[in-house]
């Protein structure tokens, strides 16, 4: 694993980033939603538009177990490990750690030498990850300049609270839960940080008790799922300042800080509004000079409106409000951030922002795919419908492709969605200048048999997966 | 080694030099707060803390092994030094450990602690400790033939220093050590920092930093080993 030279996949600034070569392959957790028979994989995508196999499944790794989940994962190194305080850039990007949502299990997956040949070389399981850590339900994975850093949705029991551990980049042994003073902190879903500011954001969704069976419509009317966000000092490991959004924000999901480690401000998205069913975007930023002191603020930038609906088209769930949800349940920010992408897995609309001006975003591209309503074919198949909607997105580093698949979470799936989800994956490209989305027709992957595409990663990085120490 | 030699003073520079020239020990921080600030005068202000912090790193071992000079002969004392060097260097070569809970926003303080503990994780004032030991009338060698048994060999070799220098040298002696390898640390880390802020820019990182952290290794593996062999008293 050691090399003469930094791992060529490193770039110490977002801005060289953007001068990556092209990715030919992209890494795509699949899992079962039945949870029995078949277990989840880890499937490779030949992104490469020259080759014969261009948008088709070239590996695949299969889980050891049934029943994982597979959900979002990341790389054991990346630009971060550049960053001065830390540096260690003679570790190789060549191993994605694979967390099972559902059944806390932890692979770590070599990717090298042969990308097409994915291999399980670790698994860390359950009850080693809840007895070193305190937390069950692993999800978000980044790549930090000391650790590799994992969120955990809550307690071994499936209660609060909810956080993050941490994991060695080279040997994946757990280090221990990160936070020293978790505050009022209680609720946790993502986290990111501003390596610049020395500060880790976290956000809210609930605790496995309140999401595995699915959205429990009770809790959701009486705002019990989240709808904070919460800043912490990184280096000191402690809660600093809680953010309320509004108890009818309900669920704070995915948090795109800017990547130029000068610029103080990222955008979140909130899943659904209980007042009207909109969805919106918020921009976070600080306040006050340079330092890691200083006031972090936070105002609606975005909101995008519910839209009338036949309850004959509806789920059970939804009949009553005559309304189809956007429901946002992601976000990516491109690398030189300049867009924000947005899926509304509700309506089946997938959305394009100008953030040069984060307080003002313009809207500059708009596709529709998939919807609860609207079922909007993919060009490749004009005549057919498809379900789930534009989900987990990925920016190539570049900022030209965009990738996404159309699965939530299989228990909630199966209330939007009741069906059942057929799965699919998308490509997108974007003039990294002028914006606008184009669909592209030749890209359309639909999953074999039961399985659901999750989170993409790119092979070498992508929009989601690296933070710098270096502004541009 | 001869009396009066220039050669060690020149090695103590010149491995000041090669521990500023490594970005993991200070020049890039020093980089990294100037792009952050958007200052050049942050890239100044932060090489301050960063030389003091690895001074003291030297400045600890020396004086450490100038303790332990005390009590264990100077001819002896080579084994422990040879040992630490070969055991930082065998594991420096198989596991890369990089600090934890470091961040960009350390202040002075936290700057100065970083680079003392960067300079003593790398074994910095274990691979000068040799050189130091080398020369004739440092500390070491001072306080080592001070409480070496009358008559015995070690100290009838060491006689001719002590007697040349006086006890009272010591402390100056090591003093001059660790500052002479400051300043070369401090000459290149300062150079390498203003390049690359004011010239070069950061994407040399990804072409020209190779890894140090492997040549460091064998540096002091070979350090330990020479260790063994210098000191040998002449009869």
């Amino acid at each position: 694993m050691v090399q003469w030279k930094p791992d060529p996949s490193f770039y110490p600034s977002p801005k060289l980033a953007t001068q990556a070569p092209p990715e030919k392959h992209a890494f795509v957790v699949m899992f079962n939603p039945k949870l029995k028979g078949k277990p989840d994989a880890l499937a490779v995508v030949d992104v490469d538009p020259n080759s014969k196999s261009y948008a088709k499944v070239v590996g695949q790794v299969e889980m050891p177990n049934i029943g994982d989940e597979l959900h979002h994962f990341g790389w054991n190194a990346c630009s971060s490990n550049l960053c001065p305080y830390a540096p260690h850039p003679h570790v190789e990007r060549r191993y994605l750690v694979v967390p099972g949502i559902r059944s806390s299990r932890l692979h770590i997956i070599d990717t090298k030498p042969d990308p097409r040949k994915p291999k399980i070389v670790k698994v860390i399981e359950p009850d080693e990850l809840m007895a070193k850590t305190g937390y069950s339900r692993p999800h978000t994975v980044h790549c930090g300049p000391d650790n590799i850093y994992i969120s955990a949705l809550g307690s071994p029991s499936g209660d609060g609270p909810g956080g993050i551990f941490m994991m060695d980049c080279e040997t994946f042994d757990l280090r221990g839960r990160w936070e020293l003073d978790r505050g009022p902190q209680n609720l946790h879903y993502d986290f990111w940080w501003h390596l610049g500011y020395d500060t880790l954001i976290t956000s809210e969704w609930g605790t496995p008790k309140m999401i595995e069976k699915g959205l429990n419509p009770e809790i959701l009317l009486s705002s019990g799922y989240g709808h904070q966000l919460h800043f912490w000092d990184l280096r000191k490991r402690r809660h600093k300042q809680a953010i309320d959004l509004g108890k009818e924000n309900q669920m704070v999901l995915e948090l795109r800080p800017a990547h130029d480690p000068t610029r103080a401000y990222g955008f979140l998205g909130v899943v659904v509004s209980i007042k009207d069913l909109s969805a919106s975007i918020w921009l976070w930023h600080r306040e006050g000079s340079n330092g890691s002191n200083g006031n972090w603020k936070i105002k609606k930038v975005i909101e995008i409106p519910a839209e009338p609906a036949d309850p004959d088209d509806l789920p059970e769930l939804l009949k009553g409000f005559k309304a189809v949800p956007p429901l946002i349940t992601d976000i990516d920010l491109s690398v030189d951030d300049r867009f924000l992408y947005i899926s509304c897995w509700g309506t089946g609309e997938f959305r394009q922002y100008d953030v040069s001006d984060p307080f003002n975003p313009k809207l500059t591209g708009s596709v529709r795919l998939g919807g609860i309503v609207k079922k909007t074919p993919h060009p490749r198949n004009p005549k057919q419908p498809i379900n789930g909607g534009p989900q987990m997105v990925e920016v190539s580093r570049d900022g030209r492709r965009i990738y996404f698949t159309n699965s939530l979470y299989a228990s909630w799936d199966d209330q939007f969605y009741p069906e059942g989800i057929k799965g699919w994956m998308v490509k997108l490209e974007t003039d990294p200048v002028k914006g606008g989305l184009h669909i592209d027709p030749k890209f359309f992957l639909e999953s074999e048999a039961v399985l659901r595409p999750h989170q993409v990663r790119l092979e070498g990085g992508d929009a989601s997966s690296d933070s710098y120490c270096y502004p541009s | 080694m001869s009396e009066g030699s220039v050669w060690p003073w020149l090695t103590l520079f010149l491995l000041g030099a090669y521990h500023g020239i490594n970005p993991g020990m200070g020049w890039l921080f020093a980089v990294a707060l100037g792009l952050q600030d958007n200052s050049r005068v942050a890239v100044w202000r932060s090489l301050l803390p960063i030389t003091l912090g690895h001074a003291l790193a030297i400045g600890a071992v020396i004086a450490l092994a100038a303790a332990v000079g005390l009590v264990i002969p100077v001819g002896s004392i080579r084994y422990p030094v040879a040992a630490i060097l070969i055991a930082l260097g065998a594991y420096r070569l198989f596991r890369h450990r990089h600090p934890k809970g470091g961040g960009m926003r350390v202040g002075m303080a936290g700057l100065t602690l970083w680079s003392f503990l960067m300079a003593s994780a790398h074994g910095a004032g274990f691979m000068v400790l040799p050189v130091v030991i080398g020369i004739p009338g440092t500390p070491v060698e001072v306080s080592a033939a001070t409480a070496a048994p009358v008559g015995g060999e070690h100290a009838a070799h060491n006689q001719g220093h002590f007697l040349a220098l006086g006890g009272h040298e010591a402390l100056p002696m090591g003093l001059s050590a660790t500052l002479i390898h400051t300043l070369g640390y401090l000459l290149v880390t300062a150079l390498a920092a203003v390049l690359v802020y004011e010239k070069l820019g950061v994407a040399i990182l990804r072409r020209a930093w190779v890894n140090l952290d492997l040549i460091w290794a064998g540096a002091l593996i070979i350090t330990g080993v020479i260790t063994l062999f210098i000191g040998e008293p002449s009869h």
